[in-house]
């Protein structure tokens, strides 16, 4: 029997709190995603200013911030990418346990930024691993970047626990791996992951 | 501190036939610079660091100068006398030239021990192909070294003597020299939401063509 959101908020006045298993469960995972201390560039000063206590990510019970990526459930790609680097990122991403999340953390993540058409910058970390949630900005301030912790938080609630929704920890079909890119003599090899990413198509209006 | 001109007339005092040529700077700034021929080039930085007079003990800054061969059209003027009895005519005529491509690495040197500086030097290859080696200076200032190596990372200047040279800021796989003028960046345009210049005739490669008025929409892109 479902019960309406109105019926729990009545019997939560006369002292009886309805839950499920899954709220419960989604409860105390959004409440403690350790991000992985890591920084990549301007951004990270950001994101240590978010941990500080002006802007207290304590608050949001991520201020546990993992040395290992055995231990961390978010990856904040902060910073610029270069394509040296990216392959570190992906193995740090392949190391971290299910579940796990990733927050691309300003301009240069999302899409290489300033530093687009360099010859040494990675254009956007989602050609590699999979992203949750983009914050722009560059750098995005501190609160926007627990403005995109709780966007965070809102997807781990919304996230079922059984059926073809479900996160990939609690499938066995899903990837947890995903290909680290070698160094070629130009570019990265391969340059982007096409089971990930893909240039979007252009669509455009017919001619009137 | 001496002037560059004076720090050179010393220079081929000390070491004659070192090719030391003062090269002016039209800028505001007149940095001038000596450019010094790289067969003594560890001799000079040494008597450079060493001599009492300028006791150059600290080199801040290594860079490198890429100069692609230049072609060079001079016009020459030659009064001509009318035939017919007018004013003299000039008869202009075009020489083509082809100026020579190098390398040049440019070292900025200042003195702590002394407070004065910077005397820029400039060492230039003989071309951009295959003499490209040049005497490392790491043995003469040791802050030489990552930058030595960052130049021949970036420009593909040998370094001769240099104890460590390995590419520092690219993969030891990467192949080209970015910062050369003839570097080709690799070709990963395929989506480029606000391109314009020169990015946007790269990108217009990946893209497929407007479509012409049919009244068509085009869908495509897709690699």
């Amino acid at each position: 029997m479902e019960i309406t959101q109105e019926q729990r908020d009545e019997l939560r006045r006369h002292g009886i709190l309805l839950t499920k298993l899954e709220e419960l469960y989604n409860w105390g995972r959004s409440h403690s995603v350790w991000p992985l201390q890591f920084g990549l560039a301007c951004c990270a000063i950001e994101m240590i200013a978010a941990s500080m206590a002006r802007f207290d990510i304590a608050r949001f019970g991520s201020e546990v911030f993992r040395p290992s990526p055995r231990q961390a459930d978010l990856l904040i790609v902060s910073g610029t990418v270069t394509k040296k680097m990216a392959p570190q990122v992906v193995r740090l991403w392949n190391q971290m346990p299910e579940p796990k999340y990733c927050i691309a953390m300003g301009a240069c993540a999302i899409s290489g930024g300033p530093f687009k058409q360099g010859y040494n910058v990675l254009k956007g970390i989602d050609r590699y691993i999979p992203v949750d949630v983009y914050i722009p900005g560059c750098p995005p301030r501190p609160e926007a970047l627990l403005h995109g912790l709780m966007q965070l938080q809102e997807k781990i609630r919304g996230q079922k626990l059984t059926g073809p929704d479900a996160p990939p920890h609690l499938r066995s079909d899903a990837a947890c791996n995903y290909p680290v890119p070698e160094f070629g003599e130009q570019d990265l090899d391969p340059a982007k992951n096409p089971d990930l990413w893909q240039p979007p198509s252009i669509v455009r209006p017919p001619k009137t | 501190m001496e002037t560059p001109e004076q720090i050179r007339d010393r220079l081929l005092a000390n070491f004659p036939g070192a090719g030391a040529v003062v090269v002016a700077n039209p800028a505001p700034s007149a940095q001038h610079s000596i450019a010094i021929g790289p067969g003594r080039a560890r001799e000079i930085a040494t008597w450079l660091r060493d001599d009492p007079a300028l006791r150059l003990d600290y080199c801040s800054n290594v860079t490198g100068v890429d100069w692609p061969e230049k072609e060079i059209i001079e016009t020459v003027g030659t009064p001509a006398p009318d035939p017919a009895g007018g004013p003299a005519k000039t008869a202009e005529q075009k020489t083509k030239r082809i100026q020579p491509g190098c390398l040049e690495v440019v070292y900025h040197l200042y003195s702590m021990a002394l407070r004065h500086g910077p005397v820029i030097i400039r060492l230039r290859t003989g071309n951009r192909t295959d003499q490209i080696t040049l005497p490392s200076l790491t043995p003469v200032w040791r802050s030489c070294e990552f930058q030595e190596r960052e130049v021949f990372d970036l420009f593909g200047v040998v370094f001769a003597g240099h104890p460590d040279l390995r590419r520092i800021l690219m993969w030891d796989e990467f192949k080209d020299h970015p910062m050369r003028k003839d570097y080709v960046e690799p070709d990963d345009y395929e989506w480029e939401p606000t391109a314009h210049d020169k990015v946007l005739a790269k990108a217009k490669k990946h893209y497929p063509a407007e479509p012409a008025a049919t009244g068509e929409a085009t869908e495509g892109a897709k690699p």
